[in-house]
Formats: C-alpha cells, sequence, structure tokens
C-alpha cells in the first residue's frame, strides 16, 4: 500500500496531517485514532486498505496536527471529525468510521450527531461509557512505566510501539514519551478528565445503524466488562471478542481485527445511489 | 516597618505512622482516609487556631491560613472558615489567606463574597491569596480538566475583580460561568480591594500576571532560601525587564525556621517534627506531580524525569536533619544564628515579607509557642527595618480602619436591664 501523508485544513481552521491510501475506488473509512495516536505499526491499515480507501487523521495535539486550542469540548471534537471529512470530501459518501479507544468514542459522537451519514461503524475498545463497578484506570495519574502494562496485553509490544514505557527505558525514550504523552493527553483531558465520561449514553440511541464492537479480551484499560454495557445500549450492535489482545488491539491482533471489519463491511455492501468511489 | 512577618501553619496531621512511606502511595489525593480521627482534630484544630492566635498576641504582622484538599499535611479544605474565626479572636494582625483555589469554586463569586465577608469581619485585615492550585488539589482531588485550568483561573479572576470593582449588577458571559445578575454583596472595606498575593513555582506567565496587575508574587517553597534563589533571581529580572519598581515588597517568601537559645537546643527540640514533615508529609505519588495538560511543553523540557521511572518509586531516602540545615531547607538554631540567616534570606532572595513556619509536622504546642516567642522577641525586632528605603511602600499591605470594631467579650450571662423600647406597645 503506498501511504499517502497530507495536510489539510479544516474550515475551523485547524491544521491536520492525514495519512490516506488504497484503491481510488474503494469504499470510504475513516479510522480514528486512540489515546496513544497513531503507533508505527501499519498492519491493520494495510490490510484494510487492500480494499477501501482508508483515511487516518491525527486528532489535536497529536502527531503533526496541532492547533489544540480550538477545541474545548466533546461538541467542537465531534464537529472537528466532520469538518475533516467535508475537508476530505467524504462527508456525502457515507463514510464508515472505525474509531479505536479515544478514537471510538468520538466515532460514536459524530455517528449520534448525523447517524444518516454514515455507512457503518465499528468500535474498538472505545472509551466514552463509566460503570462505577469497573472504574477504568486514571490515565493522568500513571507514571510512564505503567502505560505499556495497562495498554498493550504484549509487553514486547508495548517497548516496540510506545518506548519510554518500560521499566528500563533509557532518559531520552522517557523523556520524549512524557513530553509527546503530556501533549496527548493534555489535550484528551478535554474529553477524558477526570472521567472519560461525557453522557455520550444518552446520545446513543440516535444510532439506528449495525455497530461493530470489537473488544481485546485482556484490556486492561477499558475492561470487557463495558463491551457487555455498549452491547445493552446500542440499538443494533455485533460483539467479537478477540483473544491475545489489549486495549491496543489494531496493534496487537491487526489480522483479527481486519478480518471481523471485512466481514462487517461484506455485510454492509454500500448505499445505492453513493458508488464507492464517488466523489463530491 | 518595612519587612513583614507572618506567622503561617499548614495545619498538618501529626499521626502519620512510622511506616507511612513504606505502606502508602501519597500523603495526598488518595491519602487512606482512615488515618483521619476527627477526635483527635477536635483538639487539633483548636490548637493549631490557638496558635494563630498567639502568633497576633507575639506581634507578628500577620498571621496565615492556605487550602489543600485530601492532604494529610493540611488541614484546610476551607481557609475561610479558619480565617473567619482568626478574625474575630484577633484584632491586629493582617489575616492572610493564601489562599482561595478560585478556579474551584462554582461560581467564583463565592470568593468574591467570602472574601469581602474576612476583610468586613476583620476590619480590613485581609490579605487575598488567588493560586493557580496545584495539580493534586484542582485537577485530581476537584477534577479540574488540566489543559483548561489556567483559562478558568484566568476567567474567575477576572469575575472577581470585577465584581468588587462595579457599583452596579452587571451580566458575566464567560467560558465557565454564565451568570446573569452579579452583584457582590457584601463588599470589601479595602479599595479598591484588599492586597493579593499569588502563590506562583516560576513560570515566567505567573511573574507576568503579577506584574501586570502589580500583586505580590508569592514562592511558598519548602526547601528553603538556598534553594530559592535562582527562581527570585528570575523573578527580579523579569520585573527589571518589565520596568517596574523593585520593590521588595513585591514578592514573599515561606521558610521553616526554628529557634532555641543555642544551636544544640534547636536540633534537640525540633528536629523529630521537622523531619517528620520532610520524610513523611512531603511523600507525594510523582504520578500526581503533573498530569498531561498542567504544564506547558517548554516547562517539562526543563525538568527532571527521573522520579518518573520505576526504581525511584522504591528509593525513599530519609532527609537528615544536617542535610536540611545546611541546605537551608531550615532555618534553626540559636536567636543569633536565626538572624543571620533571615537577614540572608530578607537580602538574597529580596523579599519584604516571609512566612514564617514555625510549626512542622507533629511538633508539640508547647515547643511551638518557645520556638514562636524567641524569634518574636529576640529575631524579628532585628530585621524589621532591613529595607529602610521602602519603608513607606505599603502597596502590598492592608489598611485596616482605624475605628475598627472589635469583638465583644463572650457573654456569661444575660444584662440585667432589658433594652431601652422593650415591653413598650
Amino acid at each position: 500500500m503506498d501511504v499517502e501523508a497530507q495536510t489539510i485544513e479544516t474550515r475551523r481552521g485547524a491544521q491536520v496531517r492525514v495519512f490516506s491510501g488504497g484503491p481510488p475506488d474503494g469504499r470510504p473509512v475513516l479510522f480514528l485514532h486512540g489515546l496513544s495516536g497513531l503507533l508505527d505499526d501499519p498492519r491493520f491499515a494495510e490490510l484494510l486498505a487492500q480494499d477501501c480507501r482508508l483515511f487516518a487523521p491525527e486528532l489535536p495535539g497529536y502527531g503533526a496536527s496541532g492547533d489544540e486550542a480550538l477545541f474545548e469540548d466533546m461538541l467542537d471534537f465531534s464537529l472537528h471529525g466532520w469538518d475533516i471529512l467535508v475537508a476530505l470530501g467524504l462527508d456525502r459518501q457515507q463514510p464508515v468510521l472505525i474509531g479505536h479507544s479515544l478514537g471510538g468514542m468520538l466515532a460514536a459522537e459524530m455517528a449520534c450527531l448525523a447517524p444518516r451519514d454514515v455507512g457503518g461503524l465499528v468500535l474498538v475498545d472505545p472509551l466514552g461509557l463509566w460503570l462505577d463497578q469497573q472504574p477504568i484506570p486514571d490515565v493522568f495519574a500513571m507514571l510512564p512505566y505503567e502505560f505499556g502494562e495497562v495498554l498493550f496485553a504484549s509487553a514486547e509490544r508495548a517497548a516496540a510501539l510506545l518506548p519510554g514505557t518500560t521499566d528500563l527505558a533509557d532518559p531520552e525514550l522517557l523523556r520524549d514519551f512524557v513530553i509527546a504523552n503530556a501533549r496527548r493527553l493534555g489535550t484528551a483531558g478535554k474529553l477524558l478528565f477526570p472521567i472519560p465520561n461525557r453522557r455520550l449514553s444518552k446520545r446513543l440511541y440516535r444510532l439506528d445503524v449495525d455497530v461493530l464492537l470489537v473488544w481485546g479480551e485482556d484490556d486492561r484499560y477499558v475492561p470487557p466488562a463495558y463491551a457487555e454495557q455498549w452491547t445493552a445500549l446500542l440499538p443494533r450492535a455485533e460483539l467479537v471478542r478477540v483473544p491475545g489482545a489489549g486495549h491496543m488491539l489494531p496493534y496487537e491482533q491487526p489480522a483479527a481485527l481486519a478480518e471481523a471489519v471485512q466481514a462487517y463491511l461484506a455485510r454492509r455492501p454500500a448505499p445505492a445511489g453513493v458508488p464507492a468511489g464517488a466523489s463530491s | 516597618m518595612a519587612v513583614r512577618f507572618t506567622w503561617f501553619n499548614l495545619m498538618p496531621w501529626p499521626e502519620l505512622p512510622d511506616d507511612f512511606r513504606q505502606t502508602t502511595r501519597s500523603v495526598w489525593v488518595d491519602i487512606p482516609n482512615r488515618l483521619y480521627d476527627p477526635v483527635r482534630g477536635n483538639a487539633l484544630y483548636h490548637e493549631y487556631m490557638d496558635q494563630l492566635e498567639y502568633a497576633d498576641a507575639l506581634g507578628f504582622d500577620g498571621i496565615g491560613v492556605n487550602e489543600h484538599h485530601q492532604n494529610g499535611y493540611g488541614l484546610m479544605p476551607s481557609p475561610n472558615i479558619i480565617a473567619a474565626s482568626l478574625a474575630r479572636r484577633t484584632s491586629r494582625a493582617a489575616i492572610c489567606v493564601i489562599g482561595n483555589s478560585i478556579a474551584l469554586y462554582n461560581p467564583p463569586i463565592r470568593v468574591a463574597e467570602e472574601f469581602a465577608m474576612l476583610d468586613v469581619i476583620s476590619g480590613g485585615r485581609l490579605v487575598a491569596g488567588f493560586p493557580v492550585g496545584t495539580p493534586m488539589d484542582t485537577n485530581f482531588c476537584y477534577g479540574q480538566i488540566p489543559a483548561l485550568t489556567r483559562d478558568k483561573y484566568a476567567e474567575a479572576h477576572e469575575l472577581i475583580m470585577r465584581a468588587w470593582a462595579e457599583d452596579e449588577p452587571f451580566a458575566f458571559d464567560g467560558k465557565y460561568n454564565q451568570l446573569r445578575w452579579v452583584n457582590c454583596w457584601p463588599k470589601p472595606i479595602q479599595k479598591p480591594h484588599p492586597p493579593i498575593y499569588i502563590p506562583g513555582g516560576g513560570s515566567i506567565e505567573t511573574f507576568d500576571f503579577c506584574l501586570d496587575y502589580d500583586y505580590n508574587y508569592s514562592y511558598l517553597s519548602f526547601y528553603g532560601y538556598l534553594a530559592a534563589r535562582s527562581l527570585m533571581d528570575s523573578y527580579w529580572e523579569r520585573v527589571a525587564a518589565r520596568g517596574k519598581d523593585t520593590s521588595p515588597h513585591r514578592a514573599a517568601f515561606a521558610q521553616i525556621i526554628a529557634v532555641a537559645e543555642t544551636d544544640a537546643e534547636a536540633e534537640r527540640l525540633y528536629s523529630e517534627h521537622i523531619l517528620y514533615f520532610f520524610n513523611r508529609c512531603l511523600h507525594v505519588y510523582a504520578g500526581f506531580l503533573d498530569p498531561p495538560g498542567y504544564r506547558t511543553i517548554n516547562t517539562i523540557k526543563a525538568t527532571s524525569l527521573t522520579r518518573l521511572q520505576r526504581q525511584q518509586q522504591r528509593n525513599l531516602p530519609e532527609v537528615t536533619w544536617q542535610q536540611l540545615v545546611d541546605g537551608g531547607m531550615v532555618i534553626a538554631g540559636s536567636p543569633e544564628t536565626v538572624r543571620q540567616r533571615m537577614e540572608e534570606l530578607i537580602k538574597t532572595l529580596h523579599v519584604g515579607h516571609v512566612f514564617c513556619l514555625f510549626h512542622s509536622g507533629n511538633q508539640p504546642d508547647d515547643k511551638t509557642r518557645y520556638s514562636s516567642k524567641l524569634f518574636a522577641e529576640r529575631v524579628m525586632p532585628h530585621l524589621h527595618d532591613l529595607w529602610p528605603e521602602w519603608d513607606h511602600d505599603e502597596r502590598w499591605w492592608i489598611h485596616p480602619l482605624e475605628s475598627r470594631v472589635r469583638p465583644g467579650p463572650p457573654i456569661t450571662a444575660t444584662p440585667a436591664e432589658a433594652p431601652v423600647g422593650a415591653g413598650a406597645h
């Protein structure tokens, strides 16, 4: 897959770096990354981009996307998601939204705002709900070495993809992680602090779309009990549990995730009247 | 009288167990609250408040309280409650509330009202502190979003100052506070407002905030005057760069002090209690110190991050008395020793106001009073006149009513005579 990186500007005036790839006539898919951003492992993207036209923007405060001061609350971020689709010319093409972690919370909010404009919704270990019996760890009070343990099932994957979070991290890697993490979670804190619940549960009734939920069985950050709650709240949802994956499922079991997504998309063909490769 | 001394009590909990650091993650935020005993607390509040009143009687210029939440070394989630009692039971000293974390009051007009009440009850003796607040208090205990904390603080400040200044009701359409009718009632005695102190930790943004409004910059460090030198030098460089006068009253500093007849007696009397403070009370979990979004990226780049490593979490070296004294964290000794070092503090940091911490950790009442009295009688008189050229600079000090009302005597019996007019139809 040829991955292209471009910087777009939304109508709000935010600069956004977007990675894209896949066949020009492929079905448009927007992938929204999780709370640690896009990590250096393209396997899931490559598998998905075999058939789909995949777009993966960096959220404000992540990577090369800036202008985080423009965004204050959930509505700002949700509209930003749609503004990105407008800037990419995808908003009238019934894009499929795939959101992981923080991005899952955002994708669900976007879909609640405009349920008839989405061609499908896939939520991978999403944040956004809160269960008193299953409190989500306070990621804002975690020390660097705890991130790897909480987010990944596999310590090796943690060390490879989030260097600086391991026990014996060298001081420079530690510093890089702390600085990037301060910027990322500083921005994401507007949606996640102190409790990652912005009352999304009140709006989920609007999602009259089949939702695919995919959950890592070893997710220690948003434990699988949350999958049950999503299933209960979503009008129509299918749950796929993936063994051998923690919260960072797309980077731990990319093939299993891609397979589940492809099966879901196969059952949901692109709507008539919206050619897969139509441009607006 | 140029240099001011405020007797300050953090109000620590004195019953933290010997193995506190080994068995507990943090003294702050998630401290096990079963360690708190309200019966012990009953005696303790009165002991601490009696000490503050005693400091007024000893002639300290001010008496000081502050705000912390879920904190083993601070028993004042609401310093205003303590200050209200002090306003009644004292009649001379400034009442320094350093301060109210204004972004935490919902709405912050509450601070304008309560500070006005304190200023009126005390007859114009309030010094009003507006801290941004630590991450522990502001973010982890009170749930404010780290990246928005400073913005919310700035809005709260604007609201409070307008509420004090305006003579007509006004509408306030803020990002965090929408109030259709702002109408501060009562209003403070001191005009245009009580002296305002901003506790800071060295950021240039806070230096500039103080200089923009001519507020006092207070560095409330626990690590003493030697370690504070570079931060305060940066502050004074900024003052000069901004073209402001260099009145020492623009700045205040906090210092742990312990006075005895001799240096050896000071160690014998106080070391156990001050070590309790450093080795137990300051045991704060590293994960609570800097949530993402609280500090700017540039500030983080300038910070040492070794405390974030796992091995550091198990590394709990005990500080020693000698380290504390040599490092200036503590100014302790005979009146002459303390005088010399206090003079060095005042001169090198260029400050006109010292928040003096005479009570530390689990120090008992008699030692605290002994130390405070020796300082008031044999040290303080030699330090008041260190800034003769700024002797008449009252910009950062209280302006009480000359004719202020003192509290009446305790009522022990019903007055013998009925008031005039009683019984008339």
